[in-house]
C-alpha cells in the first residue's frame, strides 16, 4: 500500500456522475495525492435501503469499510455526498447502538472495523497545503454559488461537517484558488434527490427555486459536490426551463472541475463535455 | 353498567412500532412545527411532518397510513437537524414506511415504493447499481414506459449510462441481503 487514502467512488461516479470521478482523479494527480480505489466495493444502498431496512442500510456501507480496512486503509474518501452520508451514518449508528453493531457484523460474517475515517474530498483539499501554488489559471469571469445540498452537512450530529445551515468549506476552497463565490440562501436547500425518478414535478419545483435564486444573486455558474444534485440541476435544467417558461443556461460544475480548471487542466480532461448545459460560452469568455 | 373496550395505553401501537424500528420516541415532540416549516416538500404533502408525528402519538394509524407524507419525504434531513427535541423525524418517516410495508398496507404513492424495490433488487443482483437495469425494472413496475426516455437517450450518448453491468461483489451483496433478511425474520419473532 502506497496510497494514503482509500477511494470509494460509489455507483453514480461510475455512471451518471462520471465527470466527478474523472475530475476528482485529475485533481488528485495534479496535487500529488495518492488514492486507491477500494477493491470489490459495492453499492452503499442509498435511500432505497434506509427506507426499507435499517439493518441493510448499515450493512452495505460497512461491507465497504471492511474492504478498505482489509487493504490496510484508515482514511476513506467518498466524493458522492450520498455515499459519504451513508458511510458516516453507518459508523455513527454502530457506535451508538451495540445491538445493531452486532447484527451488522453477523450479516457481514466478520468483525466491524472500529476506527475508520470517512472523509469528503472538500475536507481534505481544504486542509491541504500548496493549493494556491497549484493555480496556474485565473478565472475572473466566474461568479459561482456553492450548492452543498442536503447530505454533506445533515444530519449535523452525524455528519460533523462544517456549519449545517450555512456551510463555507466549498466556498473557502474555491476562493483559495482565486475563484469568486457568492453568498446566497439556497446552499443547503433540497433538490428533491431521487424523487426525480418518480415525482418529477416536485424535483422540477425545488430545482426551479434553486436556479432562480442562483440567477437572482448574479451567479453564472453553480458548484456542487453531489451527483444527484448535479443530475437534477444540470440534466433536468432544460425541463425546468420548459416547465416554467424561463431561460437559465446556468452551467453546473463539480467543485473538482473548477479546481482542475484553475490548475490549468483542459475541459475535456475534466469531463466538461459530459454536461447537458454547455460550459463553453462561459469558459470562452474567461 | 356500560361496557367498554377502550384500553388506555401510554403509547399508541404505531408509536411503539416506530420506536422499535428506529429507536425514535415521537412522544418527545411538543409541536413546535420547525420540521413542517423547514420541510422543502411540505407544500406537496397532505399532512405536514409535525401533524404525522402528532397522529402517530394519538394512535391515528389509519390517517398516517393513508397519508402521502412519508412517501414524499426526500430524506433531506432538515427536520432531523432542526428538531429541538432531537427526534430524528426523517427516520420516523422511514420507520412508518417500513411498518406499513410489513403490515401489507398499500403504499399511497406506489411509484415511490416501486422505485425502492426496483433499486434494491438491482443492487442485490449486481452488487452495484446498474442504472439501465434499474430504470427498466422501475418501468415494468410502474408502467410509465415513456417517462424520461429522451433524457435517458441523452445520458447514454454522453456516456453516462452503462450498457453492460458490473458484477463486482455481486455474490457477496446477494449474501448480505439474504443474511439481513434472516436476521430480521428472527428478530421479528422475538
Amino acid at each position: 500500500m502506497t496510497a494514503k487514502y482509500a477511494y470509494y467512488p460509489g455507483c453514480s461516479l461510475h455512471s451518471t456522475g462520471s465527470e466527478y470521478d474523472i475530475s476528482f482523479r485529475a485533481v488528485c494527480e495534479k496535487l500529488g495525492m495518492d488514492i486507491q480505489e477500494i477493491e470489490g466495493w459495492i453499492c452503499c444502498g442509498t435511500s432505497p435501503a434506509h427506507s426499507s431496512s435499517r439493518l441493510l442500510s448499515l450493512a452495505l456501507p460497512f461491507e465497504n469499510l471492511c474492504q478498505a480496512e482489509k487493504m490496510g486503509f484508515k482514511d476513506i474518501i467518498a466524493p458522492c455526498a450520498a455515499c459519504f452520508a451513508r458511510l458516516r451514518t453507518a459508523m455513527y449508528e454502530a457506535n451508538e447502538d451495540a445491538e445493531i453493531a452486532s447484527q451488522i457484523s453477523e450479516a457481514l460474517e466478520k468483525p466491524l472495523p472500529k476506527s475508520m475515517n470517512v472523509l469528503s474530498p472538500i475536507e481534505i483539499f481544504c486542509n491541504r497545503e500548496g493549493l494556491a501554488e497549484a493555480v496556474t489559471k485565473q478565472l475572473p469571469e466566474l461568479k459561482v454559488v456553492c450548492y452543498y445540498g442536503c447530505l454533506l452537512t445533515r444530519p449535523s450530529k452525524v455528519m460533523q461537517f462544517d456549519e449545517c445551515e450555512y456551510p463555507m468549506a466549498m466556498d473557502n476552497l474555491l476562493r483559495s484558488l482565486g475563484i469568486e463565490t457568492l453568498d446566497w440562501s439556497y446552499k443547503t436547500e433540497c433538490c428533491g434527490g431521487a424523487l426525480a425518478m418518480t415525482r418529477t414535478d416536485v424535483v422540477l419545483k425545488l430545482t426551479h427555486d434553486i436556479l432562480e435564486e442562483a440567477k437572482a444573486v448574479g451567479a453564472n455558474a453553480i458548484a456542487v459536490g453531489c451527483p444527484l444534485c448535479h443530475v437534477n440541476l444540470d440534466t433536468r435544467q432544460t425541463e425546468v426551463e420548459q416547465e416554467y417558461g424561463v431561460q437559465y443556461g446556468l452551467p453546473v460544475f463539480y467543485f473538482t472541475q473548477l479546481m482542475g480548471l484553475a490548475m490549468g487542466l483542459a475541459g475535456d480532461k475534466l469531463g466538461l463535455q459530459k454536461h447537458f448545459v454547455s460550459t463553453d460560452g462561459l469558459l470562452s469568455g474567461v | 353498567m356500560m361496557e367498554t373496550n377502550l384500553k388506555v395505553m401510554s403509547q399508541s401501537q404505531l408509536a411503539k412500532a416506530v420506536l422499535n424500528e428506529s429507536g425514535q420516541n415521537v412522544n418527545l415532540c411538543y409541536q413546535c412545527r420547525k420540521c413542517a416549516a423547514g420541510c422543502p416538500i411540505s407544500y406537496a404533502m397532505d399532512y405536514k411532518p409535525a401533524q404525522i408525528i402528532h397522529a402517530i402519538r394519538l394512535g391515528l394509524d389509519d390517517l398516517v397510513y393513508k397519508s402521502k407524507t412519508m412517501w414524499l419525504c426526500a430524506s433531506c434531513e432538515t427536520c432531523t437537524t432542526r428538531c429541538p427535541q432531537e427526534v430524528d423525524i426523517a427516520k420516523v418517516m422511514d420507520a412508518v414506511k417500513i411498518t406499513a410495508v410489513k403490515q401489507g398496507i398499500k403504499p399511497t404513492i406506489p411509484q415511490v415504493a416501486s422505485f425502492y424495490r426496483a433499486a434494491l433488487s438491482n443492487i442485490k443482483m449486481f452488487g452495484r447499481m446498474y442504472e439501465m437495469g434499474m430504470i427498466v425494472g422501475l418501468k415494468m413496475r410502474t408502467f410509465e414506459l415513456f417517462k424520461d426516455v429522451g433524457l435517458g437517450m441523452k445520458l447514454f450518448t454522453k456516456g453516462k449510462l452503462k450498457v453492460i453491468p458490473s458484477f463486482t461483489g455481486a455474490l457477496r451483496t446477494w449474501k448480505i441481503f439474504n443474511r439481513v433478511k434472516s436476521i430480521e425474520n428472527r428478530e421479528s419473532k422475538i
